[in-house]
């Protein structure tokens, strides 16, 4: 498996954020992800997460997931007031599992994309974005 | 049903059998989170799209549950595969019970 | 000390703190060809009127972020097209007491439109005065139709100019300065140099002598206003250009003049021909 440096970057800064976080909103992102993997193990890699590392605006924040062999993607922020943002089920017709959405980002943070394999097995994959406050912007 | 719902929905008319097609979804909505304040420091209550859905000819193509941090007039962009000439639907889920349906038909050849 | 003296330590002030020099953003020579088909100019030469006040002249899409230019290279990706859907509905609707739409007069907004935006705000013989394109829709409305007015900055009104605006995108911005309009623009060119607020800013502080610099986090544009109305990921909806220049104004700390004042239709007019020969986008999606 390969690491791009921003991968690699941001699976340290991810730790990193998840080690300094409160332990009420820590909980609430382990609840998050337990809650879809039922506590299982998630092996990094297989999963792509594109994200913009700077937002212009957290109100909306364009972001695209894919996972090959995927059957579903949990996309979870970890430094909103609530971690949940969206579960993703493919159906037969799917053409590849994969999506594109928009989403809201309270600050700057990492949003993890947790993907639950056709084997039962979970990959996952995280990405840090940087979310400006305007100097002006009327 | 809240107010001036209007789905936009990008789907090709035609495509060939077994072909990938992108289909791109949006809809107005103010996606109310339910972490704001109104003026008088009372909290104004979550309404939001909790579920979007997308089939075609009866087989499901894609079904999000959607959660207050997904954007106001939410957007869906993803990937379908058409077996046969057929009509895709598309329902989006209110909070208040509401289910907002669209459906686009595709021929094949 | 004197007065000019203060103004310039303070603007000084202000431009330590807040304004700092960069490369963020996109890449500026970002081609912007919507749908793959309307090849929008996004930077081309000033106008002969600004005199080599700016270098050339670019669209705020230049300015932004290529995740946020992306947004209106489609406009099945551009949220600011469920509301030209809206307005179509607004357009075909029957209103007020005389039992007309507007498409019982102007028929396909796609045809009959062709080419108002890029002209407006233009000198109205007839009325005597400057109208700028939500004046005349409201003029519409109530002697034509006989329905009430829409708000200046609504949803409805901006709404509506996006829609008269869309079958121009592509078309160069070409408004009148000169004939009867030249008052009018003179007055709007005025109120564009003058400071105004605690922060004694005006508009060219910002958008002539700062612009492509940072703002704290935001890259400042040069203020163009070929893309409105525009759809803003900040608050999620159509902005029309008075409801804009009301949030700048009201930044650099001043009591605001109205949306739909003589004094912002004569801005409009000047601002939009700081535009002259950059494309009609709207709508435009920005940060």
């Amino acid at each position: 498996m390969q690491f791009t440096r921003r991968d690699t970057l941001a699976l340290g800064l991810g730790a990193a954020a998840l080690a300094g976080m409160p332990s009420a909103v820590l909980a609430s992102v382990e609840d998050e992800i337990a809650d879809f993997t039922g506590g299982a193990e998630i092996a990094d890699g297989g999963v792509t997460l594109d994200a913009p590392e700077i937002a212009e605006n957290g109100n909306t924040v364009p972001i695209s997931v894919s996972a090959p062999g995927a059957v579903a993607i949990r996309i979870v922020a970890t430094g909103n007031p609530s971690p949940k943002v969206a579960t993703i089920n493919f159906g037969p017709l799917a053409a590849s599992p994969s999506a594109a959405l928009r989403i809201r980002l309270a600050k700057t943070q990492d949003i993890l994309a947790i993907a639950r394999m056709a084997d039962g097995s979970f990959r996952r994959a995280a990405a840090t974005v940087k979310v400006t406050i305007g100097g002006c912007g009327g | 049903m809240a107010s001036g719902v209007k789905p936009r929905i990008k789907v090709p008319s035609s495509a060939s059998a077994g072909e990938t097609i992108i289909i791109k979804t949006l809809i107005s909505h103010k996606m109310e989170s339910g972490q704001r304040k109104d003026k008088d420091g009372k909290p104004i209550p979550r309404s939001i799209i909790n579920r979007f859905t997308c089939e075609f000819n009866g087989q499901s193509v894609i079904d999000i549950t959607m959660e207050p941090a997904i954007s106001t007039n939410p957007y869906i962009q993803f990937e379908a595969t058409v077996p046969e000439a057929g009509e895709f639907v598309f329902k989006w889920f209110d909070d208040d019970g509401s289910v907002y349906e669209e459906s686009k038909t595709i021929s094949v050849g | 000390m004197t007065r000019t003296r203060r103004r310039n330590a303070l603007w000084a002030f202000a431009a330590a703190a807040c304004v700092v020099a960069t490369s963020a953003g996109a890449d500026e020579n970002a081609r912007l060809v919507v749908n793959g088909e309307i090849e929008m100019v996004t930077r081309t030469a000033a106008p002969a009127h600004l005199n080599g006040a700016l270098p050339d002249i670019r669209s705020g899409w230049t300015f932004r972020t290529t995740e946020t230019q992306a947004l209106q290279i489609d406009d099945f990706d551009n949220p600011g097209m469920i509301f030209v859907d809206k307005a179509m509905d607004a357009w075909n609707s029957v209103e007020g007491s005389e039992g007309k739409s507007c498409s019982a007069c102007h028929g396909n907004p796609m045809e009959s439109m062709k080419g108002v935006r890029a002209v407006y705000p233009k000198w109205n013989e007839a009325a005597g005065e400057v109208r700028t394109l939500v004046m005349q829709i409201n003029d519409c409305r109530v002697k034509r139709m006989g329905a009430k007015p829409w708000k200046y900055t609504g949803a409805d009104m901006a709404a509506m100019e996006a829609l008269i605006s869309v079958p121009s995108r592509g078309m160069a911005v070409n408004v009148a300065i000169d004939g009867p309009a030249a008052e009018t623009w003179a007055k709007g060119k005025e109120i564009y140099y003058t400071r105004y607020g605690q922060l004694e800013l005006s508009c060219a502080n910002c958008h002539e002598q700062n612009y492509d610099n940072m703002i704290r986090a935001d890259h400042l544009s040069q203020g163009q206003i070929n893309g409105f109305p525009v759809y803003r990921l900040k608050n999620t909806k159509l902005n029309t250009a008075h409801a804009r220049f009301k949030g700048c104004v009201r930044d650099t700390r001043a009591e605001t003049f109205k949306p739909g004042s003589d004094e912002f239709i004569a801005l409009e007019l000047y601002v939009a021909s700081r535009g002259n020969g950059l494309s009609v986008e709207a709508p435009s999606v920005r940060n």
